[in-house]
């Protein structure tokens, strides 16, 4: 006992950092992480610097606006990606109109109606799984129950990327709606509210910030997607402003086409599609951000 | 002419807001008034889980009636039976009688929503909705049919000036309801839930998040409010029990030794006066004078 | 005081069926309609199963043996086997040099750097993500592909002899457009949704286990080690398969920088091809039966096959999940 006093009195305290090996170690590993970091830096800079740099060369207004879509062998300079540009607004529009009202619907049922119910936890469980069902698959879904009975259109395009978009919105709703506090809830049972009055006019309100930006990162994915578009949209060399009947074509389409090709008209055209697709996602992305800002600072 | 507006008034509110309707078999005392609410033998579970059991009390009109007691003994599960809103868990269940006015609440043919039309509520915690304090108290009404703007607006001031509020917000209408203070806030939510005019105002502690300058504006707000609404208060403080409640309910725990449960159950009930300056029971009178709960 | 007085409640203003219980219409009808908008996630999953199912019969029908070779050509060869390779092989290299690199940034946005400074690392993980496939693609196949084709040529002279390097990556064919690229090019694009499931689970890791090892005079990375990880452990792993689910399902990009030939090699800079890569390219062409059948086939493979994936996936994370928040 007394020993051990003397002991530890005798020896020095020591505060100053653990040496050697240990020391070393952490730093090592912090600068690994910092690193992990810089290398993702690396291709995204790149590609967008390429795309900025190559894309603006070929965009002008022509470019965006022109309806003729000339062969990949043309230079820049003849026709034009509006046909495309008209068939990702279109498509996508109307995919959004399609999957947005049925995906919150669904974020509803999950959060409002379902409850631990057995269903309930099958679908939100299915609506994460289908997220990951590449979309190809839904390219050829829709090719095999539309397609090959109507024909080619805008219209089976905008049903591939509905069922793309749906589980995202389903997703991204349900997280959104279950952060509205309960007391809202309460308070309008409490005056006599039916529970789709609480729905529509309590909780959806609450959380349609939220609900938004997340729909509008849902249409910016979609707007960016090829493989759905594949075999439901064939292809036009004319705008087809009917997204109802005949084939048509996207951005995204466009890009997958001349990109393939030897042609340097086509490589050029497919950068300048390219960067016209990035913008519309990026103004998509910001203005999902700008709402989510805005929102959360108004309600407090 | 005031008379005569009043009339006017009384006419449109039983067409628009369908007033109650039943017929007039709410028992009557000479000496007690009119009973709203007549609990007999009710048992309330939660699952298996028997929150109260055997519960017998009767609700007068304009009156206050104050259940106290000490947490876990059922008061809160008691009060929000009265307007239905256990309804909205799930597995909680209820046996016995409960009559409003003479009519089974829990009956088949009774709608949850139509009773809690007539039978409002008050939280612990204020939950204004992220709407204008215009918007707040205008959302029963509209959701009742009234879209009417200036009728709107009368049901608005009217309502606000009943929680003694609207001399402090009247200029600030459309701003957010979020916005109040704590004691604001829990005016604006009465305010709310006068607005669809309701027969009884129940409240579960609508003071324990408030600081003493807000509980009394509340209480006061309860004593004017009275002569036209029956009220209902859950609390924690017996003080506040003894200023502004007529009748008090005493509740407490009810442990089972052999099978380790617990329950509530009600203790007593009598006139405030009676309750807290001649208790009946052993356990009431250690709960008033500070010796439990 | 009042300006109005309450209406005698005792007047009665129709029959006692006031407070009746006829539940709005709209109530029901909102409800319903909700629970069908549920549903509808079930039923696509069944339709899409059920018709890409009965289109490839003709495709299965063709034997066990004929699916099963390597050579798919279209005519004659259509096994599901070359094309399963490179799906799994780009998948498997994506998953190895993009996890790190995303468990790294997710280590680094949750432990090094401040909450306050963590906003726009995570927008550029964002942006990362935004960037469609087909940009990735053309990037790819313009500016990539030509690039590592000398590198790639270096390299597999270099290795020239040695056993298992030259296995791997020498060979005679060695080209840009590879097995190796694509998995380049997937790495990228699986990084962030890796990383941002991994930052969630990460997390969930309580404070106060962190504290622990640190009152222990534990270094940032020990503590990593001894109190984040194992915690964190299911849900990185389920965040992981959810990354390598996504890289097998990913058709545009890969399709443009895989090469096109269909080949089973251990050469990682030899061209090959995946089941979303052949299926995108030959579909337009597909007319004999067989063969779209075939293709549809091969869909059908790969939806089950991420189904499966995410499936597992989705176990590991919630099952971390649950045990975070019953911790």
């Amino acid at each position: 006992m007394m020993a051990a006093a003397s002991d530890s009195l005798a020896q020095p305290v020591d505060l100053r950092e653990p040496t050697g090996w240990r020391r070393s170690k952490n730093q090592i590993m912090t600068i690994l992480m910092w690193l992990a970091f810089v290398i993702v830096l690396i291709p995204l800079g790149f590609v967008l610097v390429t795309l900025v740099a190559k894309g603006a060369a070929a965009i002008s207004w022509q470019f965006l606006t022109n309806s003729t879509i000339p062969p990949n062998v043309l230079p820049l300079g003849t026709g034009g990606m509006g046909a495309a540009v008209v068939g990702t607004l279109e498509v996508t529009g109307f995919a959004s109109l399609i999957a947005i009202p049925l995906g919150v619907l669904g974020a509803v049922y999950l959060n409002e109606y379902g409850g631990n119910r057995i269903l309930a936890q099958l679908i939100s469980f299915m609506s994460n799984v289908m997220t990951g069902v590449p979309s190809i698959v839904m390219g050829l879904f829709i090719y095999i129950i539309w397609v090959t009975h109507f024909g080619y259109s805008g219209l089976a395009g905008s049903f591939a990327l509905a069922c793309l978009m749906l589980p995202i919105v389903i997703r991204s709703s349900y997280e959104m709606l279950r952060l509205v506090p309960d007391s809202l809830r309460q308070g309008s049972y409490a005056l006599g509210a039916s529970k789709a009055r609480v729905t529509l006019t309590i909780v959806l309100p609450a959380a349609l910030s939220g609900i938004v930006s997340g729909a509008l990162l849902a249409v910016a994915r979609a707007a960016g997607e090829t493989a759905p578009v594949l075999f439901t949209m064939l292809t036009v060399e004319q705008t087809n402003s009917n997204l109802f009947s005949g084939p048509n074509t996207t951005l995204p389409f466009q890009i997958f086409m001349n990109a393939q090709s030897a042609y340097v008209g086509a490589n050029a055209r497919a950068w300048g599609a390219a960067l016209t697709l990035v913008a519309i996602t990026f103004i998509l992305m910001i203005a999902a951000r700008i709402i989510t800002s805005l929102f959360t600072r108004n309600t407090r | 002419m005031e008379e005569q507006q009043d009339q006017l008034n009384v006419q449109q509110d039983q067409e628009v807001l369908p007033k109650l309707a039943v017929p007039d078999t709410a028992p009557r005392d000479k000496f007690n008034g009119t009973a709203i609410f007549d609990v007999q033998n009710t048992s309330i579970y939660y699952g298996s889980f028997r929150a109260v059991t055997d519960v017998s009390l009767t609700v007068y009109e304009n009156e206050i009636t104050a259940f106290i007691g000490p947490s876990g003994c059922g008061k809160t599960t008691v009060l929000r039976s009265l307007n239905r809103m256990n309804d909205l868990i799930t597995g909680a269940r209820l046996e016995g009688d409960i009559h409003y006015r003479g009519v089974n609440l829990y009956g088949k043919d009774v709608s949850p929503i139509a009773v809690r039309r007539r039978i409002g509520m008050v939280f612990q915690k204020a939950n204004p909705f992220p709407k204008s304090i215009y918007d707040n108290i205008a959302y029963g009404p509209r959701i009742n049919g009234i879209r009417n703007k200036g009728r709107l607006d009368e049901i608005v001031e009217r309502s606000l000036k009943q929680a003694a509020l609207w001399d402090e917000v009247k200029d600030r209408l459309n701003k957010s309801g979020l916005g109040l203070s704590g004691g604001q806030a829990q005016r604006l939510c009465i305010a709310r839930t006068l607005a669809v005019e309701p027969d009884v105002v129940l409240m579960d502690e609508p003071c324990s998040a408030l600081d003493p300058i807000a509980t009394g504006r509340i209480e006061d707000l309860m004593q004017e409010i009275k002569s036209r609404y029956t009220i209902v208060i859950v609390t924690h403080n017996m003080q506040q029990a003894t200023r502004v409640s007529d009748r008090t309910a005493f509740y407490s725990v009810l442990r089972d030794e052999k099978s380790d449960t617990r329950t509530g159950v009600l203790v007593e009930y009598g006139s405030t006066a009676q309750i807290f300056g001649d208790p009946q029971d052993s356990r009431t009178q250690a709960y008033v004078t500070g010796r439990m709960g | 005081m009042s300006t109005v007085t309450k209406a005698d409640p005792a007047i009665p203003a129709g029959s006692a069926n006031a407070l009746n219980a006829r539940r709005p219409l709209g109530d029901r009808g909102f409800q319903i309609l909700a629970l069908a908008a549920g549903l509808l996630v079930l039923v696509i999953l069944v339709l899409i199963t059920y018709t890409t199912a009965q289109q490839s019969v003709t495709w299965f029908s063709g034997g066990f043996k004929d699916i099963f070779q390597v050579a798919f050509d279209g005519n004659t060869h259509f096994g599901a086997m070359g094309v399963l390779f490179g799906t799994v092989i780009s998948s498997v290299i994506g998953v190895i040099i993009g996890v790190p690199v995303s468990i790294g940034i997710a280590l680094l946005l949750t432990q090094v750097v401040s909450v306050r400074w963590a906003r726009p690392f995570v927008y550029v993980i964002d942006l990362l993500a935004v960037v469609p496939s087909v940009v990735w693609g053309l990037w790819g196949i313009i500016v990539l592909v030509p690039w590592l084709q000398k590198i790639y040529l270096d390299i597999a002279s270099g290795v020239k002899g040695i056993p298992v390097l030259d296995a791997l990556f020498g060979g005679s064919n060695v080209g840009g457009a590879s097995f190796f690229t694509a998995g380049l090019i997937l790495a990228i694009m699986i990084t962030p949704i890796i990383t941002s499931l991994s930052r969630e689970v990460i997390a969930t890791v309580p404070d106060i286990d962190k504290e622990g090892a640190y009152a222990l005079g534990a270094t940032r990375w020990e503590m990593i080690r001894g109190a984040v990880w194992p915690h964190s452990q299911g849900g990185v792993v389920g965040a992981i398969l959810i990354g390598f689910g996504r890289a097998m399902g990913e058709t545009i990009a890969v399709a443009l920088v895989i090469g096109d030939s269909v080949e089973v090699s251990s050469h990682l800079f030899y061209s090959g091809h995946s089941i979303a890569a052949i299926i995108a390219l030959q579909f337009g062409e597909a007319t004999g039966g067989e063969f779209r059948s075939a293709l549809i086939g091969l869909g059908l493979f790969l939806f089950v096959l991420t189904i499966l994936v995410n499936l597992v996936a989705r176990w590991f994370v919630e099952r971390s999940a649950r045990r975070a928040r019953g911790a």
